[in-house]
């Protein structure tokens, strides 16, 4: 029992170190201090485009499509040791995590030719357009209409929560077809450019202040049924199909917050009384709380990633990592707040690092538990998909569309 | 990446599960719990000794199996699984790491193969009554060779012939010594405990003839907290296999059980309370196997690893016990039902060797520790 590369993951693990310590130095943004979101992309594209050149952009995409023909263990392998870096990367990262892959799955050969490589190399950005107003957890109830004419489709409707739509090119959409048939049924995929006359994109802000997600409103938009993927009323198929193939993703399990070590460094730090919040037993006892559930997600990945060396994808249960993991990043974050006293509500005049700043990490938890699966959703998963327990019962199942809304 | 038991110690924990299926089904078990003079199943005990189980860690030129601490795992998820009534831990996790752990070439010698063979029962006799000891506050005396005091509780102190026990010698300072129970300086008295499958009792010692194991002092107490954190990995083992069992028991009533005109597993309470139970195991199933290797490869983070596991185990067993007995309603809370089988073995093991706080406090201190 060790944990421990094979000889041929410790090999390629070195390959990739050895090119980030190359390429990677110049992109990190902490040589960069702060720089608008404009330069940032600007960065990420010129790296994005040196990825690609190695196939380290799609790891186990065979190499005529742009990868380098590796295994899913590589594909975390070169993950692991890219996040040793602050790299410029989030704006590609849905762009090729699923509209892409799908694009790869059910575009013409034509239009892989066209769109792959160009995703690939950071030249273009794909967005997901799925979830609407009335329609997130429930994706079957979207209702943004797909009307045929001739050989186009006119799009009418609204998404929402789409990641980075006011930069993306391209997105993949899903749209309302038919009507008159059951939701699962009356749906189908496209793929739309986001120039297109009658596309407007507007940012949310979110609570915590953040604004990569979108509104994005169709007004008549035209797309010609070239860009239709799948069957007609096959959406939901594509959909399924392509919710199958999410990338196993190891996620950090502080969660984006500081690490447990720099804040036990943060709380070492006097206080206006002298003390040490680290003597405290209240905080000691927390800290071990922490300790226990950061371990426990830090060696759950370690099964996974065991099973993975072997060749075995993981399952449903992979969903309990990012359940576990807002979670903690809200009660930690409040907790740390907590410790600070009356201070912890207000920002001290000196600038606050990432690393450091609880008050982010606390506004930012509430929606993580949100964003990607709710709490509630991943809950119903595990218990379905995992545990073998009965699915919810489903009262608009075959109920023809138009009699729900 | 290779963090996993072999395919070798699977098999072996296949035949633990066979075996433990057919001879100690929970029946066996209750028939413990509901005989007032009873603390463990002997012919399930005589049997596991036949079979080798418990000279599994011992090296074989003590009449052991040579096998080691990974292999002692999965046989202790699996006595966790099934409730079994035996005092493999007092005897293994406990008495024999001691003796590994401090005793010299004679009493290794002495020791090791009668606990091979299963001729010793034999447990660590530590706490003096209410708290924990602390290692400058110790009342059991050992002085001129001889123990004066009590102890309790102890695990399996009614059946175990030998101890090795915490003693303050003449100077204050902590040892520990072995004695045998069997002599007539030694009373042995049951105590009735909320889990009466886990044998417990108190050890009188009326100048009962001892010997020092190791040095004493700063060394005696390292050595106890050591084999402490050895047993806390493989309490670990048997808290997520009784764990396993309390959701899987909770997965098959809600299976069947129906209410409001449908099962009541298609509730999303119930759903969302057994997801939960499902996360907290697999993490703590996962913190165990951190411990594990710990303890596998003699890692220096040993205390740290094995507080982790041991909080984590608790916490997971703990509340499944607790879940399970919750998801079957008022037929739960009978005695008939085994659902309080698991929640006395939960709250039994959250205590037996210090609770969640105390290691809780070994968590940061490691922790703190490594923080630069």
């Amino acid at each position: 029992m060790d944990f421990e590369d094979t000889p041929e993951e410790a090999a390629f693990r070195h390959e990739v170190k050895t090119w980030l310590a190359e390429q990677a130095a110049d992109y990190d943004l902490s040589k960069h201090g702060d720089i608008s979101t404009e330069r940032q992309l600007a960065l990420g594209r010129e790296f994005q485009a040196l990825k690609a050149e190695r196939g380290y952009a799609k790891v186990t995409w065979p190499k005529d499509l742009g990868g380098m023909g590796g295994t899913p263990m590589q594909a975390v392998i070169y993950d692991q040791e890219e996040e040793q870096y602050d790299l410029p990367t989030v704006f590609f990262a849905i762009s090729l995590g699923m509209p892409i892959p799908v694009m790869r799955r059910f575009a013409t050969e034509e239009q892989k030719q066209r769109y792959l490589a160009p995703a690939l190399r950071g030249e273009e950005i794909w967005c997901q357009l799925f979830s609407e107003p009335s329609a997130g957890s429930d994706l079957g109830g979207i209702r943004l209409r797909a009307v045929r004419e001739g050989d186009d489709w006119v799009l009418n409707g609204q998404k929402i929560w789409t990641s980075w739509a006011h930069i993306s090119d391209f997105g993949v959409i899903i749209t309302r077809s038919d009507p008159s048939v059951p939701k699962h049924r009356g749906m189908t995929y496209f793929f739309v450019d986001m120039k297109s006359p009658g596309v407007e994109v507007r940012p949310i802000k979110q609570a915590a202040g953040g604004g990569e997600f979108c509104e994005v409103f169709f007004t008549d938009v035209r797309i010609p049924d070239a860009a239709r993927l799948g069957e007609v009323n096959g959406g939901w198929q594509v959909a399924i199909a392509t919710l199958m193939e999410e990338r196993f993703a190891v996620t950090e399990a502080a969660g984006g917050g500081a690490s447990l070590e720099d804040t036990v460094r943060f709380l070492r730090r006097e206080f206006d009384d002298g003390e040490s919040a680290m003597n405290d037993p209240r905080v000691r006892d927390k800290i071990a709380d922490w300790y226990v559930a950061e371990s426990g997600i830090n060696n759950f990945y370690a099964r996974l990633l065991t099973g993975l060396s072997q060749g075995q994808l993981p399952g449903p249960e992979a969903a309990l990592s990012k359940l576990v993991i807002a979670s903690k990043l809200q009660q930690q974050s409040s907790s740390l707040m907590d410790i600070c006293g009356p201070a912890g509500a207000v920002y001290p005049d000196h600038s606050v690092s990432r690393a450091t700043d609880h008050r982010m990490a606390w506004l930012e938890a509430a929606g993580y538990r949100i964003a990607g699966g709710t709490d509630e959703i991943l809950r119903n998963t595990i218990a379905e998909r995992v545990l073998g327990l009965p699915g919810d019962i489903r009262l608009d199942k075959d109920v023809p569309f138009e009699k729900l809304v | 990446m290779n963090f996993d038991f072999s395919d070798e110690q699977r098999a072996l924990q296949s035949e633990v599960q066979r075996f433990l299926s057919d001879r100690a089904d929970l029946s066996v078990a209750r028939a413990v719990l509901d005989d007032d003079d009873a603390c463990f199943a002997e012919p399930v005990w005589r049997e596991l000794v036949e079979l080798g189980w418990a000279g599994m860690a011992i090296p074989e030129h003590y009449g052991g199996v040579g096998l080691g601490y990974l292999e002692l795992c999965v046989l202790a998820e699996e006595l966790g699984r099934s409730l079994a009534p035996v005092p493999f831990s007092s005897t293994i996790y406990l008495f024999a790491e001691a003796i590994l752990r401090v005793a010299d070439e004679n009493v290794k010698a002495q020791m090791l193969p009668a606990v091979a063979a299963g001729d010793i029962i034999g447990t660590l006799a530590f706490a003096e009554g209410i708290g924990f000891p602390r290692p400058h506050r110790i009342k059991l005396r050992f002085e001129n060779g001889r123990l004066h005091g009590e102890k309790w509780p102890v695990a399996d102190a009614v059946i175990a012939n030998h101890a090795v026990v915490l003693a303050a010698d003449k100077r204050g300072e902590p040892c520990l010594c072995l004695v045998s129970l069997e002599q007539d300086s030694v009373e042995r008295r049951p105590l009735h405990s909320i889990d009466p499958t886990r044998g417990q009792g108190a050890l009188v010692f009326d100048e009962a003839k001892a010997q020092r194991l190791g040095e004493g002092g700063d060394s005696a107490w390292k050595a106890f907290r050591h084999i402490l954190d050895a047993a806390a990995v493989l309490f670990a083992f048997e808290q997520v296999g009784g764990a396993a069992a309390c959701l899987a028991q909770a997965i098959e009533f809600a299976t069947e059980r129906t209410a409001f005109g449908r099962t009541i597993g298609s509730f999303q309470a119930i759903k969302h309370k057994l997801a939960d139970i499902y996360v907290g195991n697999q993490l703590a199933v996962s913190n165990t196997y951190y411990g594990a290797w710990a303890l596998a490869s003699g890692a220096e983070e040993l205390p740290l690893a094995a507080s982790v596991a041991r909080v984590s185990a608790i916490q997971a067993f703990e509340a499944a016990a607790a879940e399970n007995v919750q998801v079957h309603g008022g037929m739960g809370f009978t005695w008939e039902a085994d659902c309080h089988l698991y929640l006395r073995r939960s709250r039994s093991l959250a205590l037996v060797i210090g609770d969640a706080s105390l290691w809780k406090s070994q968590i940061t201190n490691e922790f703190e520790r490594k923080v630069a």
